[in-house]
């Protein structure tokens, strides 16, 4: 199927394109030249309208054993009707969705890839099941290391040359993407009934610190040049004060340098931007920490923007799940996981008037402005702050200080004492806004062929009914978050897969995953992975990992 | 006749059978009543014999065995066909009838036991 | 030269992994009694059949497509010892004929499920009980009868990573019969059947201080026995309460399991503790979180209008029938007509069964349509989640003339799509 968009209004940056009346050619589910495309081509108008990439989640929690029993915890999340079967899927979920749910909703949105940010590695099976149940997007996932018994065992040795060959290893037995960290070493001592809050907390058994953990992680990663840098869930999530424990774990990246991309990706950040000494004195450190992170140029993050409304916590940092239990009351589960980490799961909300939740949303939102454009990725961490449905409501937000003004007056007043968000007068431009949700995540996670229009790219667009030369994004923001809930077209692989809310086709993504197995010599962990298997695993190591034929449609990438 | 309280379960033996039903060695692994030795001797009962298993549900006749293990007024029949002819169908609204803890009385009989086959006929 | 093969049991949640296989003995290795049984050669199913007469798979097939399709309200039953790629396709095939899909944990685990919904559940793997716990307690469960090689590979004979030896961990069973698992528990609490939430209810009150409210006696225990066990799980570094159907089938069901989690989330403010199902069957897991991330919901699952809705106390497989509420069945790795009810199965009995099994069972003797299957595990490879939710690809190690449940489902849902069109 061959595509001429026609008349679009495109902006592109990694391209540098900005708001420029351009034709895009597609064939075989690529950017193509317009000289390649002859005969039978299909022609989209795309008059006085955006094109832009797919948009790329590149931190959401959409597949595997937590987000399911997210889903089988929480009924009432699951009542609501979005699509009654018919030529697709029923699709139903509120914030929490099913797999098809989410494939459809990313769709008309005009997202076309999406990577699940938290794998369990022994459960990596069950990971891959979930995102092959959802259509539409391109995915990955990426397995979690600090705290798998192997890390903490060379981290303790110093032994540098078993610590790259295992981060291979594992990284081909799950058919992930990158390295991720959790809350490094505490989720061991939570084992024990305990955390490691700070850098240089033991953790219990191994006699290594989180400090420890991540440098040597960022090293081997970077060793191995893999596609995407060291993802990091910092330690001390949730806690007043904890903003310094960002920003030291921060400095752990300052010695390492690539030429492609950042060495460090610091995720949810907002959960990590406290300052303050207790809950009655908490307050925002995102400033700080935007200083430090536009100061280097090795370092990105993601916003981890809450929205007011339902929301389920859930992620790998199992003590903290426990902790969020005990300060809502709320349910909690809780999964130890074999000698690799752990997770937990705790229904919350957000709302206006609640001075901790709007001082978090705020955080999110000062995060977005005061980082350059080019360091921080627009997100949810969907479904701990919120809805993936609601990047454009954090799209506008960031565009428009008098939306901004206008949603201050409904927040709690605690955050005029407590952030700087009232005072900052910056509006992000649209060009911004798009490199936050389509260009800086495809480089941050190393895809070429992702987040813009290049020849070569893959045919993932998104047309919105949107000029960007008339409309004012300053003052129509109710415009602004309305287009982007809804693409006039969403193009996955040159295929027309929705228009104006209504899904058109179904069609099935891509699983990235990362080789860098050739990299290393396996020998050098053999008899490890022998005896640790043996003795602290409850299943076989020939059992273990996820073999490509079980996935629908991997797609291996070798790090030369 | 004694009052009894009706446990159903798994046992070993009906699990290792499960999937051949229609044979002999399934009927003998779940086609039995235990009672402790006072209930089994309250009722004469001699090895071999059989029981009527009465509750509000239904009733069942089944093979008596003694169980020492057994206190007194309880009573087990293994998971399946048999036990299905007396527990509790009522859910509670959970979707899940009442598979433990009926109460019942048993008394010796000299009806015999239907096979597998001959009890689906009658339900 | 006897080829050995490395297996993974397909009989109980436990699926164990390590299990040698000789081919051509046709005997493995490390089986437990339930384990040899399932791989033994066992009287098959020998042809699909129609109204007791042998047929083609084809025609077997689109008979019981035409039965969903022309049913009002078809029931889709059983799942749990089937792989998850069948069970995928057996919750599309129910959307498509707007049926309802029930799984084996209605009448085993599904209590558990409406646990989770009120409270959340702390659990943890297999392998953190192997590593770390110094103390075990089976409520409820019996599993040197249900699961008979998990005291070995799993919970009290384990060895791990703090755990060097039996002696360094402390094992209670608990229940209402003096049960075979019993006699490898360090301490056996009898409680009256049915008193389980009284009983959790003074540990609660114990464990958080106010053992003044507890009588001398809840549920045939005494007070000082009861005090002896809170202390016991107090000091324990790192518990697990295992549960089974003890709690789940007997009176207070769901509630049962409410209080024991309510247990748990008391003591890991000491401690650290867990609390897990001891799931029955190789899938029964699959066959809940399939149609979770498909349709939202575990089990109890209706399509009638086109979106998925969960009631148990409406759309359970149990509920349904005794309502007399399906015209039609379609009964997959299950047997309800041994394992229901009498007043269930008298429905059944009235209605067109479709039956999918390589064994015959007492379903088999109602069925109108029989589809005989391959045996998972042994004849036909896909994805089962043991009882602790760890995925695993089970294996096919002989070929067979059977078709594997996907293949059957598979036709069956185009033979289906073709009659709707």
């Amino acid at each position: 199927m061959m595509l001429h968009i026609k008349n679009g209004i495109v902006i592109d940056p990694k391209n540098g394109i900005d708001a420029e009346k351009m034709d895009i050619f597609v064939k075989n589910g690529k950017i193509v030249e317009e000289s390649e495309v002859k005969g039978d081509v299909k022609v989209i108008d795309a008059s006085n309208k955006l094109v832009v990439a797919g948009g790329f989640d590149m931190h959401a929690h959409i597949a595997g054993s937590k987000i399911n029993v997210g889903r089988e915890m929480r009924p009432e999340e699951m009542r609501t009707v979005r699509l009654v079967a018919g030529k697709f899927r029923a699709s139903i979920g509120r914030v929490l969705l099913t797999s098809p749910a989410i494939g459809y909703e990313y769709a008309k949105m005009g997202y076309t890839s999406a990577f699940e940010a938290a794998q369990p590695p022994v459960g990596a099976l069950h990971t891959h099941e979930e995102l092959d149940a959802i259509p539409m997007i391109d995915k990955a996932a990426l397995p979690v290391f600090g705290n798998w018994h192997f890390v903490l065992k060379y981290v303790a040795e110093k032994n540098w040359e078993k610590l790259r060959t295992f981060i291979a290893w594992a990284i081909e037995r799950t058919k992930g993407f990158g390295v991720k960290v959790v809350n490094p070493g505490g989720v061991e001592a939570w084992m024990y009934g305990g955390n490691c809050k700070s850098l240089d907390d033991e953790v219990p058994g191994f006699g290594v610190t989180p400090r420890e953990i991540i440098t040597a992680l960022i090293q081997e990663t970077e060793n191995l040049n893999l596609s995407h840098s060291v993802h990091l869930h910092c330690n001390n999530l949730g806690t007043p004060g904890n903003y310094e424990t960002t920003i030291e774990s921060m400095k752990l990246a300052s010695k390492f340098s690539n030429d492609r991309r950042q060495v460090l990706h610091v995720t949810h950040v907002q959960f990590n931007a406290y300052s303050g000494s207790s809950w009655r004195d908490v307050g925002s450190g995102a400033a700080e920490i935007a200083k430090y992170v536009n100061s280097v140029d090795n370092i990105t993050i993601d916003m981890g923007q809450p929205i007011f409304g339902h929301a389920t916590a859930m992620t790998g940092d199992a003590p903290f799940q426990f902790t969020l239990h005990k300060l809502t009351g709320a349910r909690w589960s809780n999964k130890d996981s074999e000698i690799e980490g752990g997770a937990g799961i705790v229904p919350i909300g957000y709302l206006p008037k609640n001075p901790i939740h709007a001082l978090q949303w705020a955080i999110g939102l000062e995060l977005g402005l005061l980082v350059d454009s080019d360091k921080v990725v627009l997100s949810t961490d969907y479904p701990n702050g919120g809805p993936f449905t609601e990047y454009p409501y954090i799209m506008a937000m960031l565009m428009s200080r008098k939306m901004r003004e206008k949603e201050l007056e409904r927040v709690s007043p605690y955050v005029q004492k407590a952030t700087g968000l009232a005072a900052i007068d910056r509006e992000k431009t649209l060009f911004e806004v798009i490199q936050m949700t389509r260009s800086l995540p495809a480089r941050v996670m190393g895809l070429d062929s992702k987040g813009h229009l290049g020849f070569g790219a893959d045919a993932d667009i998104a047309i919105y009914n949107f000029d960007p030369l008339t409309v004012d994004v300053t003052n129509d923001f109710e415009t602004v978050y309305k287009v982007f809930k809804t693409s006039a077209y969403t193009i996955k692989g040159g295929e027309i897969i929705a228009m104006n809310g209504e899904l058109v086709k179904e069609v099935w993504g891509r699983t990235f995953w990362v080789d860098a197995t050739s990299k290393v010599e396996m020998e050098a962990i053999e008899s490890d992975l022998d005896e640790m298997f043996s003795k602290y695993y409850s299943l076989e190591r020939q059992n273990y990992g996820v073999e490509e034929s079980w996935i629908k449609k991997p797609e291996r990438l070798v790090m030369g | 006749m004694i009052e009894v309280e009706i446990i159903s379960g798994r046992t070993l033996d009906q699990g290792a059978t499960v999937e051949e039903k229609l044979t002999d060695e399934y009927f003998k692994a779940v086609n039995y009543c235990e009672l402790s030795e006072e209930d089994f001797n309250a009722l004469n009962l001699s090895e071999g014999d059989r029981v009527r298993v009465k509750t509000d549900f239904g009733e069942v006749v089944v093979y008596a065995v003694k169980n020492k293990d057994l206190k007194k007024g309880m009573a087990f029949i293994p998971m399946g066909p048999y036990a299905n002819m007396v527990i509790d169908p009522n859910t509670d609204g959970t979707g899940m009838p009442q598979f433990k803890g009926i109460k019942g009385v048993v008394e010796k009989t000299e009806d015999k036991v239907l096979t597998v086959k001959e009890l689906i006929e009658v339900i | 030269m006897a080829e050995e093969v490395n297996i993974i049991c397909t009989f109980c949640g436990s699926v164990c992994d390590d299990v040698q296989f000789d081919l051509e003995k046709f005997k493995g290795k490390k089986f437990c009694k339930l384990g040899s049984s399932k791989f033994s050669k066992k009287e098959r199913i020998k042809a699909p059949m129609i109204d007791g007469k042998e047929v083609s798979y084809e025609e077997a097939i689109e008979k019981a497509a035409e039965i969903l399709v022309n049913a009002k309200r078809p029931l889709l039953y059983g799942w749990a010892s089937t792989v998850n790629e069948a069970i995928r396709l057996g919750v599309l095939l129910t959307e498509k004929v707007r049926g309802v899909y029930d799984q084996c944990a209605s009448v085993c685990h599904a209590p558990g499920t409406l646990a989770l919904i009120e409270e959340g559940v702390p659990g943890g793997s297999l392998g953190e009980i192997k590593n770390r716990a110094d103390m075990v307690v089976f409520w409820g469960s019996n599993p040197m009868e249900a699961h008979p090689r998990h005291p070995v590979r799993y919970s009290v004979r384990a060895k791990g990573l703090l755990i060097k030896d039996r002696k360094d961990r402390k094992v209670v069973v608990v229940d209402v019969r003096k049960t075979k698992s019993a006699n490898m528990a360090d301490l056996f609490i009898q409680i009256k059947p049915g008193y389980d939430y009284p009983v959790l209810s003074a540990l609660r009150a114990i464990i958080k201080g106010e053992e003044d409210a507890v009588p001398e006696e809840v549920g045939g225990v005494k007070k000082e026995q009861l005090k002896e066990l809170a202390e016991m799980m107090k000091s324990a570094k790192y518990g697990a309460v295992l549960y089974g159907l003890g709690v789940t089938q007997s009176r207070g069901r769901d509630r049962n399991v409410e209080n024991a989690i309510k247990l748990i989330q008391l003591l890991n403010r000491y401690t650290r503790w867990i609390i897990w199902p001891m799931r029955g069957h190789y899938n029964v897991v699959g066959a809940g979180e399939v149609p979770a991330w498909e349709a939202g919901y575990t089990y109890a699952i209706d399509f009638s209008r086109g979106y998925p809705r969960f009631s148990p106390g409406e759309f359970s497989a149990n509920e349904i029938l005794q309502r007399g509420d399906c015209d039609a069945a379609l009964i997959i790795a299950s047997d309800p007509a041994a394992h229901f009810p009498k007043v269930s199965v008298k429905h059944l009995k009235k209605i067109p069964v479709i039956q999918i099994d390589p064994f015959p069972n007492m379903t088999t003797l109602l069925s109108d349509v029989v589809i005989p299957s391959a045996v998972a595990g042994l004849e036909a490879e896909g994805t089962a989640y043991r009882m602790d939710g760890i995925p695993f690809r089970v294996k096919k190690i002989v070929d067979t003339e059977y078709w594997s449940d996907e293949k059957i489902l598979e036709l069956m849902l185009e033979k289906v799509n073709e009659l709707q069109r």
